[in-house]
């Protein structure tokens, strides 16, 4: 997922017991809640954290893609890689324009990624070496991703839910198109298929890290869990990822590199071995293979971006005050 | 080039901020404002509000509508209309606006009853 070790914030000033209870029984009852509608600081916070969060996320993880764009090995390949790319970069402007809506602005989120106060899923700072690894981002990754987000398209925040539904929509081409691509690798020449396998082997354990740390290790998920911002454990999620996509690696006649995989007929799923988490935190703080170049190259795009829009923010004031002086 | 800080302050000073009356802040003012999308689909339905985004006029806020928000034909027609000229209702007028009408079952069809031998009606 997207957005990973979310606290609760629960830092709630004197604030009236009873709006809260009320708050709470909206949530119960399905209702959504609208940014002008009250909603108690925490509530607010831990939203603007966790949309932020997943903004960021969909805004670095178009670095790794966009990497192969120009080296996509077709045309159509290139044109269908280019599209799933814009398309995160949309997925990230849904989700600011919903984290806007708490009181946030766009500047202030960005600052905040660049300054590292907030952060983006984990997974974006693996490196993608080989066309292989378009395959792999689409269908791990973007599937990964998708088992969180269809059920946060019922989250209690309404911009939040409507911005989910959208991507939603289109999250099933990306899962689709990565999955193509490692089909047709493994049905290839020998040394392709190693491509593939190598790719799979590379990003099996990150995207099972996407999910979170087990949830006897997150003490923090009740309360998002009550508030409707976490609908579901991570475990869970983990473990219904890991059962829809073994039978289509075997389709693919590729190996899952985890040897203690196996099928438990009692759970009806699939027992399988937990990523290191040791390397999960490390990459999290920072340390991972490219934290730092995702990093550099966002701050770069910002600063170099900035005579744009410095110029287009004069034109704008310039306008509106015209406006106003004809106005008067 | 003028800085955001010196253009800002050319403005009246006695200006009120302008505010966004759909969320909870008022309007950056170091930004590109913040404009509304509404986009007619396909079907002959009406305009539908889809979200927002930021630009710097009018031409450029449809231009971001249509890569932002109608990347597969979701439409035929696109409204751009700046945040803070949008007037909104308040979360605490729910009541007196729209209780009256709670009481007023005579305005639905099912409020009559229509022999069934008239047939439909
Ligand atoms: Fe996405
Ligand atoms: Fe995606």
């Amino acid at each position: 997922m997207y957005a990973q070790l979310i606290k609760a914030d629960t830092s709630q000033r004197e604030e009236d017991a009873a709006r809260t209870q009320a708050f709470q029984r909206r949530i119960d009852a399905g209702e959504k809640i609208e940014p002008k509608d009250w909603m108690p600081e925490g509530y607010r916070r831990t939203l603007i954290r966790q949309i932020g969060q997943h903004a960021h996320s969909e805004i670095v993880g178009q670095l790794p893609e966009g990497n192969w764009i120009s080296r996509a090995p077709t045309l159509e390949r290139k044109t269908i890689l280019l599209a799933k790319v814009q398309d995160e970069a949309g997925h990230g402007l849904y989700l600011y324009c919903a984290a806007e809506t708490l009181g946030v602005s766009r500047d202030e989120m960005t600052e905040m990624l660049l300054d590292e106060r907030m952060k983006y899923s984990s997974i974006f700072n693996y490196p993608t070496l080989t066309w292989a690894d378009m395959g792999a981002v689409g269908w791990l990754v973007d599937g990964a991703a998708i088992m969180n987000q269809v059920p946060l398209q019922r989250t209690s925040y309404g911009p939040y839910a409507r911005a989910m539904i959208r991507i939603c929509k289109e999250e099933s081409f990306h899962q689709r198109q990565g999955f193509d691509i490692m089909n047709q690798l493994a049905k290839g020449t020998p040394a392709q298929k190693t491509m593939a396998q190598n790719a799979l082997d590379r990003f099996w354990y990150p995207a099972l890290m996407m999910f979170g740390p087990p949830d006897s290790d997150s003490v923090h998920s009740e309360q998002n869990m009550a508030w409707k911002i976490k609908m579901n454990g991570n475990d869970e999620l983990r473990q219904k990822f890991v059962d829809l996509t073994v039978p289509q690696a075997e389709y693919l006649g590729l190996t899952i590199p985890d040897e203690t995989l196996q099928w438990n007929e009692e759970k009806g799923g699939y027992d399988f071995a937990g990523p290191d988490w040791g390397e999960f935190f490390d990459v999290i703080k920072g340390n991972g293979p490219c934290n730092k170049e995702r990093l550099e190259a966002r701050r770069k795009a910002w600063e170099d971006g900035a005579w744009v829009r410095d110029g287009l923010l004069a034109h704008a004031k310039k306008k509106a005050r015209r406006a106003a002086q004809e106005a008067a | 080039m003028t800085s955001p800080k010196d253009d800002s302050s050319s403005t009246n000073p006695q200006a009120p901020q302008p505010v966004n009356q759909l969320a909870n802040q008022p309007t950056s003012q170091n930004e590109w404002p913040l404009w509304e999308v509404f986009i007619r689909g396909q079907h002959g339905m009406s305009h539908r509000h889809f979200g927002s985004l930021h630009a710097a006029n009018a031409e450029m806020a449809i231009k971001n509508a249509r890569d932002v928000y109608t990347r597969r034909n979701e439409g035929v027609s696109i409204w751009v209309v700046q945040a803070n000229d949008i007037t909104a209702s308040s979360p605490s007028d729910k009541g007196p606006l729209y209780e009256p009408a709670e009481d007023k079952v005579y305005r639905h069809p099912s409020f009559y009853k229509i022999p069934d031998d008239i047939g439909a009606m």
